[in-house]
């Protein structure tokens, strides 16, 4: 799958600038952060990363296949910032991704288990509690057997328990060589997840460092700034 | 003419033994409507699905004429099916007017579009949240529709009742196509008409308060299967 590599990525909408010259590339199968202020555009360029949108400037190729390609989005998974439960039994909710791959029903249970919800099994998917559902439709995603995972702000509305229990799922997966890439306004989080740190303001992005050099010296002036923040 | 309580205690004794006149009467009401909101189901679900999912040019016109076609007065519509059933018409050969048939087809044509209308707006509301996971997971349209009808089971179910309401309850159809024949193609709502206009009110009455029990049934059926498939 890897290397992603956008060019002078672009996208307007309606004469409305989204995203501009966004150049990145993403190499290791490590866990990338984006991070940024609210409307920065991490859930578009998310999006465009995961073919869903086409860019209307630059390119967008994963392994030099176009991230619009069926092929290319079959390999990958996507959870949204509010997912979606489908009507039906936790189980049931699994058995859907599975059969839609062509994947055995057996594996139902192995996936239940890593989100923690073998004895829900039955139970309505929207009768889950909030961390509940953030897991199943992350192992629901892990269930398409992806080579990157998309999650969007995955536990922006958790309480701090629920949040370490999605963290735990994420890393696991990160250690099946699963990549990783997760929008999170979380600082602390992202210090906790990140290998690498995606920094976007007003559109593009400003900064794209390790982990280690972005917590320690930030090199964009809007990173400063909003780590400042955090901190103070 | 009978008094008003005259009336009530006749109906009462039709209502108290199994009158077979009576009896025919309902169960090809039954029939016919069934068959036809069932009919109308199998084409309007899928339908209206698509409707709701699939975005196409003429999507807003297409919707506005099945709206439109949902408050069809039943006369009209059986004068329509009249024409294409008679002898004359393009379907004369099938020598379906005056039967069950006949009637069948015009609740179906009563019904399809009511079926498919509210499938329509219950699935596109339901699709806007919908989209961006089924897009991701990359679902063909077949299965998107099949996936939204099962998810939106329970509000659909409120959409067939609504449809085998308005068939059970309409006269103007099956009066015109069915001719309301005694032993042939006699519906509880035509049969009303007649008893009434003859003078017969507590064979009319009695019908009546045999439809609305009917309704009640359906209804209850419908509502505590919802709670056991919610
Ligand atoms: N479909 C759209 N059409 C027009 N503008 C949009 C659309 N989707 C998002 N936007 C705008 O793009 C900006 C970035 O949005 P988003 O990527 O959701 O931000 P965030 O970084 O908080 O995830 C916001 O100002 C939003 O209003
Ligand atoms: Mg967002």
């Amino acid at each position: 799958m890897l290397p992603l590599v956008t060019k002078q990525l672009g996208l307007s909408v309606d004469n409305k600038q989204l995203l501009h010259n966004i150049w990145l590339e993403l190499t290791d199968n490590h866990v990338t952060v984006i991070m940024g202020h609210n409307g920065a555009g991490k859930s578009i360029l998310l999006r465009c990363m995961h073919g869903l949108i086409e860019p209307t400037e630059g390119t967008i190729h994963w392994a030099g296949c176009k991230a619009s390609s069926i092929e290319t989005r079959k390999k990958q998974a996507m959870v949204f910032q509010k997912p979606l439960m489908l009507n039906r039994s936790t189980s049931a909710n699994i058995e859907y991704v599975l059969k839609l791959r062509d994947k055995s029903e057996s594996l139902t249970q192995k996936y239940l288990q890593s989100a923690g919800l073998e004895h829900k099994a039955d139970q309505p998917a929207r009768s889950l509690s909030g961390g509940e559902q953030q897991r199943l439709a992350i192992a629901r995603a892990l269930a398409c057997e992806p080579g990157v995972l998309f999650l969007d702000e995955p536990t922006a509305n958790l309480d701090p328990g629920a949040t370490l229990k999605v963290e735990s799922q994420v890393i696991s997966a990160s250690q099946q060589t699963i990549k990783i890439v997760l929008v999170t306004h979380d600082i602390a989080q992202a210090r906790r997840l990140a290998d690498d740190v995606v920094f976007m303001s007003d559109g593009t992005v400003t900064e794209h460092s390790s982990a280690k050099t972005f917590f320690s010296q930030p090199a964009s002036a809007e990173a400063t700034s909003f780590m400042s923040a955090y901190i103070r | 003419m009978s008094t008003f309580s005259q009336v009530f205690s006749e109906v009462g004794v039709l209502l108290s033994g199994p009158d077979p006149d009576l009896l025919e009467i309902v169960w090809l009401s039954l029939r016919v409507s069934l068959t036809a909101t069932l009919a109308a189901c199998a084409i309007g679900l899928p339908l209206g699905a698509l409707l709701g999912i699939k975005n196409f040019p003429g999507k807003t016109i297409v919707t506005v004429l099945i709206n439109t076609l949902m408050g069809m007065p039943p006369v009209v519509l059986g004068l329509i099916v009249y024409l294409m059933l008679s002898r004359s018409g393009p379907m004369g050969f099938l020598q379906l007017l005056y039967t069950p048939t006949a009637m069948i087809i015009a609740q179906f044509a009563l019904v399809l579009p009511i079926v498919t209308a509210l499938t329509r707006q219950q699935i596109e509301d339901n699709w806007s949240e919908y989209s961006d996971t089924m897009n991701s997971l990359c679902v063909p349209l077949t299965q998107c529709v099949r996936t939204l009808l099962w998810d939106s089971r329970i509000s659909l179910l409120t959409t067939g009742l609504a449809g085998f309401s308005r068939a059970i309850s309409e006269v103007g159809a099956v009066i015109i196509v069915g001719g309301n024949i005694d032993h042939l193609t006699r519906v509880m709502t035509t049969a009303i008409a007649l008893e009434t206009s003859k003078g017969d009110l507590p064979l009319a009455l009695a019908l009546g308060v045999v439809l609305l029990t009917i309704a009640l049934a359906v209804n209850t059926l419908v509502f505590s299967s919802r709670t056991r498939i919610a």
